[in-house]
């Protein structure tokens, strides 16, 4: 029953860095997320308009998945298994704003179709075209042992035919992003050890 | 009305997070939708409220805005003939 799994990539966005396989490529001089995102997306040649229209949660998600997951993956069998501790927050907070005062309520519809954590997982899963299992779990600290389990699940199931997993987490301009890809070969194992080092780094 | 529509065109793009747009990328006469500017259903909903937040203006049948919002042309019309501020 018991398959070998392996990481296959990783990646890291944090405090205006971004990370692959624990190499720095990109970091800016950014006054916050937002202008820090726009960077990065020039930096990585996107060329999706549509990531403009995200929320930040998203858009750290998306930055982060493409670092992880080239085209060769686009179109595959890549569950998503994504986590944090704030959920949508950043962006509830952002709809609340908006509908405070009655007497100047506008609550924004592009502000409101991110107010759930798991709209990320959806904005991967189109960028990449994607239609595979994904979850987004909401936890106070990342929980290793379950990702573990699930991703394990996911792959000797046949489920999923690689599965990217991670924590996302963003709110009041604090963000951490640290996702990875686990497949059937690679360099480094699935364990709960190392997915713990990644994440803890 | 040409300052209206030039008006139009900077909420637009500031409203839909048009970054890669600007005014001048936006004739009077493109399709706001479809194969013009390319903008979706939630864009659509923007615009209803920035009809509603900017100019007073309530759409009550939210089928009314595909014919306002065909086109800056169709939209300026459609605020100048209703706007209550």
């Amino acid at each position: 029953m018991q398959n070998q799994a392996y990481i296959i990539h990783h990646a890291r966005i944090a405090g205006n860095k971004l990370y692959r396989n624990g190499e720095l490529i990109f970091t800016a001089q950014a006054e916050g997320f937002a202008d820090f995102a726009k960077q990065a997306y020039k930096e990585l040649n996107l060329d999706y308009p549509k990531f403009y229209k995200m929320d930040n949660l998203s858009k750290l998600a998306i930055l982060c998945a493409d670092v992880v997951l080239s085209e060769a993956y686009n179109h595959q069998n890549v569950a998503i298994l994504l986590s944090n501790k704030s959920g949508s927050l950043d962006t509830d907070r952002r709809h609340q704003a908006s509908i405070q005062q009655e007497d100047n309520f506008y609550p924004s519809p592009a502000i409101f179709v991110y107010t759930l954590a798991n709209i990320c997982l959806g904005e991967i899963s189109i960028r990449h075209d994607l239609k595979s299992e994904n979850i987004f779990l909401i936890n106070e600290t990342f929980d290793a042992e379950t990702m573990h389990a699930q991703a394990s699940y996911l792959l000797q199931s046949k489920k999923a035919d690689y599965v990217l997993c991670g924590w996302v987490e963003l709110f009041d301009e604090k963000y951490k992003a640290v996702l990875y890809l686990v497949g059937p070969s690679g360099q480094t194992e699935h364990s709960i050890n190392q997915i713990n080092d990644l994440i803890n780094k | 009305m040409e300052e209206l529509k030039a008006e139009l065109k900077a909420k637009i793009i500031q409203v839909l997070n048009l970054e890669d747009v600007s005014a001048e990328d936006i004739k009077d006469d493109d399709s706001l939708f479809g194969d013009g500017l390319g903008l979706d259903s939630i864009d659509a909903l923007e615009l209803i409220v920035l009809l509603d937040k900017e100019y007073g203006i309530k759409l009550s049948d939210p089928k009314q805005g595909k014919a306002i919002f065909e086109s800056i042309n169709t939209m300026a019309e459609f605020i100048a003939e209703n706007r209550t501020k």
